[in-house]
């Protein structure tokens, strides 16, 4: 192989992103067990953590920088380096999302709210399930799956609207727990934005296997060309 | 192969071969080149890209034993059916090392239009500074446009020999790697000044190095060498497409550098 070197630093990069996913994969269980057990501790730990998650995000974006600028990547190459570019931020806001729930667990604190969880508990496995395959798919280029994914979001969508329907409904209920409501608000808002951004890693791998740059928009249940918008 | 630019052809190119006696250096090539653009041809050593380059303007009549078959045309007209010092006027050439007159740089330039009978001395002041402004050097000799053009720096001389192209009024300038013996800051200036000239001119240009094919053409054909070392055309297309998701998997492997 002429560029032995090269490929093993793309290859480096691109278990750098795997690994990086799979700290978000991480942050975003804790967050979600730290949350329904009340565990103050553990979201503190999280909100921690979450600086790790920023450093390796900073790494990767510079070993691409200086392949770049030393190697002048072209075509697949060109393509994944400067996906993975796009990636790492994807991730690391991913990451934001899990810190934000560990966030809003505190401020939660011991407090109850009368609402059903078990959506909630469903919207964080299926996000983090989103991201696992999503990941597989990025690493072992696999357009089927790539495309499959993004689909999964309209469920995530309906279970944010089955949550915020019934928080806001509690709220009405009670307006003394308004407050307190309004923090799980926020934390299905983060859930669904975590959803969102596998999408977005799925529309990175297309473009890594294809070279077309689609966005996909689930809410319609299309694909659609970006020069279509 | 059709080019893909909405734009007219300049050049095309029809099943062509050519041989050297027995040796197939080039086999049935087809494409049409776009005028008013910068083309650039790449692929490995040996691929016969500056063969094909150098049949635009016969340059390869002169070897023993060459014979080609197919057809060249030039804005519809064959090449063969054109006077061959008429030809070269209209498809002028631009060498790997600046090769300058051992003459003034003035005479450099007016070498040409006298060849072709224009001897009015203004005629011929007008057609040296127009040519070397065109060149982008005017300003750098003409308070020494009677000195020994060899006396330029490397650059320099590579854009005299551009503007002593230019002279003599061609519709085709072909450039077979004009800057691989510049160094970088003059590279660049020979760049910048291909792409001011491709409003008036059509480019094609053979170049080694794929950053100059990325960065100063419109449209590339990437050339590969067969079994036998006769070359063939891979893939053609705008330059964007062939450098960030070409067709072919072996143009994606020589672009991206895994051989040649």
């Amino acid at each position: 192989m002429a560029r032995d070197i090269y490929e093993r630093k793309i290859q480096q990069i691109k278990d750098e992103i795997l690994l990086l996913g799979s700290m978000v994969e991480q942050a975003a269980l804790d967050s979600v067990a730290a949350f329904k057990q009340k565990d103050l501790e553990a979201a503190k730990t999280i909100i921690e953590e979450d600086q790790a998650i920023n450093d390796k995000r900073f790494a990767i974006e510079n070993a691409i920088m200086i392949l770049f600028a030393t190697q002048q990547p072209l075509a697949h190459d060109l393509r994944l380096l400067s996906a993975m570019l796009l990636l790492s931020n994807e991730l690391e806001r991913m990451g934001d999302y899990a810190k934000g729930i560990a966030n809003n667990t505190i401020r939660l604190g011991k407090a109850d709210i009368p609402i059903p969880i078990r959506d909630i508990e469903k919207m964080a496995d299926l996000g983090v399930s989103m991201l696992h395959r999503a990941l597989s798919a990025f690493v072992n280029e696999n357009m089927e799956l790539a495309v499959r994914i993004p689909e999964e979001d309209d469920l995530v969508d309906e279970l944010f609207n089955k949550s915020y329907r019934a928080i806001v409904n509690a709220m009405v209920a009670n307006p003394a727990i308004i407050d307190d409501a309004s923090f799980l608000l926020w934390i299905v808002h983060n859930l669904e934005r975590f959803a969102d951004r596998t999408v977005n890693i799925c529309e990175r791998t297309i473009f890594i296997i294809s070279g077309e740059l689609l966005e996909m928009d689930t809410t319609n249940d299309e694909i659609h060309h970006e020069t279509d918008e | 192969m059709d080019i893909n630019n909405n734009g007219k052809s300049k050049i095309s190119v029809n099943n062509f071969n050519f041989y050297y006696g027995e040796f197939q250096a080039l086999r049935d090539i087809t494409i049409d080149l776009p005028a008013n653009k910068i083309t650039s041809i790449i692929g490995p050593s040996g691929c016969g890209k500056s063969t094909f380059l150098r049949s635009f303007n016969r340059m390869n009549d002169l070897i023993p034993l060459v014979h080609t078959t197919g057809k060249i045309e030039i804005d519809k007209e064959n090449i063969y059916k054109i006077n061959v010092v008429e030809l070269r006027k209209r498809v002028g050439m631009v060498f790997q090392r600046p090769n300058p007159f051992p003459k003034s740089v003035f005479e450099n330039i007016a070498f040409g239009p006298r060849a072709h009978g224009i001897s009015d001395k203004q005629l011929l002041n007008e057609i040296v500074e127009k040519s070397l402004r065109q060149a982008v050097l005017w300003d750098e000799v003409k308070d020494q446009i009677n000195k020994s053009g060899l006396a330029l720096s490397g650059g320099q001389q590579q854009r005299l020999c551009i503007a002593r192209a230019l002279a003599v009024k061609p519709e085709v300038i072909l450039m077979d790697e004009p800057a691989s013996a510049l160094d970088p800051i003059a590279t660049l200036k020979i760049e910048d000044l291909i792409q001011q000239l491709k409003e008036k001119y059509t480019i094609v240009i053979v170049t080694h190095n794929m950053q100059q094919a990325a960065r100063a053409s419109d449209f590339t054909l990437f050339f590969n060498m067969a079994e036998d070392r006769a070359g063939y055309l891979v893939e053609s297309g705008d330059t964007v497409d062939i450098f960030t998701n070409p067709k072919e998997e072996l143009t994606e492997q020589y672009i991206s550098g895994r051989f040649g």
